[in-house]
């Protein structure tokens, strides 16, 4: 855990809340624009579960996500500019071009590629768990996954094995209620589709208010702890919901508008941002710069990305193997 | 020289990777529990009492996870040798195989690389259709992925050492009644041969001509081979000289020796278990047809496992997978062409 005094602590979250809302928004827009190829899958609405679980982890500890990997990555640290890159396409992109908005990621710090097949990061995390067991490393990953995939053989297999092995691995689900457009409601009998799971495993579950981050935060703490010292795997359950669709055309006419609402007064980032305020942590003017300064960055980042060059043709048919570099 | 079986060979290779690299582990269903086989096939029996169990991992019976390890561990550094028994089960692990450890590598942007082994037992031998099938020709069709056959004992250890090495993902197909373990198969053919003690490995794309001839090449892989090479002596006493080549690996494939081979016979047989429609022997065939057909005199000729699922009993098992007989046969037909 971080030593960082609790003002520079809780800004750091702040800041990387912030970065994730103001990035999705943006890349938003561009698509309404027609001006960035592709589809997407938006974590606005979901801030408070990439930063909490992540603000502690190591540079050298793993991350694996999903389809919806931004907030993921960006909390993990790969650079804004490479995100952005990634997503127009280009040579600069964290995955030169190659991965797309579902395969962001960095292995410098710790983001694996992000896995776009639902539960597919999951027996993947494992065996970088079964990996750093083997290698005498201290380091852990969290593995993020939704609602959806506890439904899924690769949820359960995983699960069985990192418990029978007590691998230093953190399956995190972020439970935002939908599996694309159906409620999980209609596919799992649990109210708690992941943690309620986990028990038959034996695996320790928590459930946590997923919107907010300090107690998101509390329970990566716990569960860090755990695999970093050899006691396994925790399961931790986040509720949370999507501001947005599952993607790009999705109008969400499935959700009731009162949920929609209930959850929307509960947005991670305002409320954190209140919290900060009612706190005396910082002042209005302080958090002004700051976000000033996000937007300023997420705007440059937006410039270059747009200016920079795509790959070379050619390199459409290099890396299929592995040569050696 | 060592005189060894198939099984024997691959375990030695395996065991001698893990004394030089620690990185090296094996892991799978069964894949030494003390009193039990050692896989379905022997080839890892007795390796956790020199490596410990940490490194020779017996796995629940769960597909997906097994090979989502591998390529997690893989990613990591390690170089992971998995046994799933039976390659049919591969269908259960499609994922991991195909859009995981296939195209992390590319999907990174090279960033990424997934040295791991998949050993995946394959070919007929009475189980009926779920323990049966000769599945190269599937694997062969991914982009990212090695595909090898080994069929010789000196072929097992060199090939598995070099897939050991490989810093890809390899599809390593084993055939059931080449093994010569200590397991006995019907019908299975002794494979024992010599091996060197010292260290080797055999290069990825290097097909071995394993009879010289003069009239019809015959490309043959794993138990096929063995029947090509049984149609070729018969075939000699008729004055029909064929000339069999082992691709030994499928991806990357071997096609100069083909093409060396073609200018001296101008008739190209493929045998393989693999059933006929899209196997290898496909791609194989649309190659030469593309690149070289002038160096044919007659149409290509595949014979293969017809497009069935494997039946049970041995009767109605012999007739789909291809005979020496019916090699025989397609060959006296093709030198009348």
């Amino acid at each position: 855990m971080s030593k960082l005094p609790e003002k520079e602590r809780m800004l750091g979250m702040y800041r990387q809340m912030y970065l994730i809302r103001k990035y999705e928004e943006r890349i938003y827009y561009l698509f309404l624009e027609g001006i960035m190829p592709g589809t997407i899958h938006q974590s606005t609405g979901q801030e408070a579960c990439a930063v909490g679980m992540l603000y502690d982890l190591r540079k050298d500890d793993y991350m694996a996500s999903t389809h919806r990997p931004a907030g993921h990555d960006l909390a993990k640290g790969v650079t804004l500019t490479s995100m952005m890159c990634e997503m127009f396409g280009k040579e600069d992109g964290c995955c030169r071009g190659k991965g797309g908005a579902m395969h962001t990621g960095d292995m410098e710090v710790g983001a694996l590629v992000a896995n776009a097949i639902v539960g597919g990061n999951m027996p993947i995390s494992a065996g970088v768990a079964l990996a750093f067991k083997m290698m005498k490393k201290d380091n852990v990953i969290v593995c993020f996954f939704g609602d959806g995939a506890t439904n899924e053989g690769a949820f359960h297999e995983s699960l069985n094995a990192a418990a029978i092995w007590k691998l230093p691995v953190i399956y995190v689900c972020e439970n935002n209620l939908y599996s694309a457009t159906t409620s999980i409601a209609l596919t799992c009998n649990k109210p708690n589709p992941a943690a309620d799971r986990a028990i038959a495993y034996d695996i320790p579950a928590e459930v946590v208010d997923g919107n907010d981050v300090l107690k998101v935060n509390e329970a990566a703490t716990r569960a860090i702890a755990r695999a970093r010292t050899g006691e396994g795997p925790t399961v931790i359950e986040l509720k949370t919901y999507r501001h947005g669709g599952h993607s790009r055309n999705d109008a969400c006419q499935y959700r009731p508008k009162e949920e929609e609402k209930a959850w929307f007064d509960r947005d991670p980032v305002k409320n954190f941002r209140s919290y900060l305020l009612s706190q005396k942590l910082v002042a209005e003017e302080e958090l002004q710069t700051i976000e000033k300064s996000i937007e300023s960055d997420v705007d440059q980042a937006v410039e270059y990305a747009q200016n920079a060059p795509f790959p070379q043709i050619e390199s459409a048919l290099t890396d299929v193997y592995w040569e050696g570099k | 020289m060592a005189l060894l079986s198939i099984a024997d060979a691959l375990k030695s290779a395996i065991a001698e990777e893990m004394r030089r690299d620690p990185l090296v582990f094996c892991l799978g269903e069964d894949v030494d529990i003390p009193g039990g086989m050692g896989g379905a096939f022997t080839v890892t029996k007795g390796l956790g009492e020199e490596f410990g169990y940490e490194r020779v991992l017996n796995t629940p019976i769960s597909e997906i996870m097994l090979a989502g390890v591998c390529v997690g561990s893989a990613m990591m550094g390690m170089r992971p040798v998995a046994d799933l028994q039976y390659g049919d089960f591969l269908f259960c692990m499609m994922d991991q195989l195909v859009n995981q450890a296939a195209k992390m590598c590319y999907m990174s942007g090279g960033k990424v690389h997934v040295p791991m082994v998949m050993r995946a037992p394959c070919g007929a031998s009475n189980r009926g259709a779920q323990h049966a099938q000769s599945l190269e020709g599937f694997f062969t069709h991914v982009p990212g992925l090695k595909v090898i056959c080994p069929s010789t004992a000196y072929d097992a250890k060199g090939l598995m050492k070099q897939a050991i090495r490989d810093d890809n993902p390899v599809l390593v197909f084993e055939h059931k009644l080449l093994y010569g373990g200590k397991r006995k198969e019907k019908d299975a053919i002794s494979t024992i041969g010599e091996v060197p003690e010292e260290d080797y490995t055999i290069e990825f794309g290097k097909a071995a001509v394993r009879r010289e001839g003069k009239d019809i090449t015959i490309v043959a892989n794993l138990l096929m081979n063995y029947k090509a090479l049984e149609a070729a002596q018969i075939l000699e006493q008729e004055g029909i000289s064929c000339e069999v080549i082992d691709p030994r690996t499928l991806v990357p494939f071997d096609y100069e020796t083909v093409v060396n081979s073609l200018k001296k016979t101008g008739r190209l047989m493929i045998v393989h278990e693999d059933n006929y429609n899209c196997g290898w022997g496909a791609q194989l065939g649309s190659w030469i047809a593309e690149n070289q057909i002038f160096l044919l005199d007659a149409p290509i000729v595949r014979v293969a496992t017809y497009d069935t699922p494997i039946p049970f009993s041995p009767v109605l098992e012999n007739y789909v997978i291809p005979s020496k007989e019916r090699i025989v046969e397609e060959a006296r037909k093709l030198m009348k062409v």
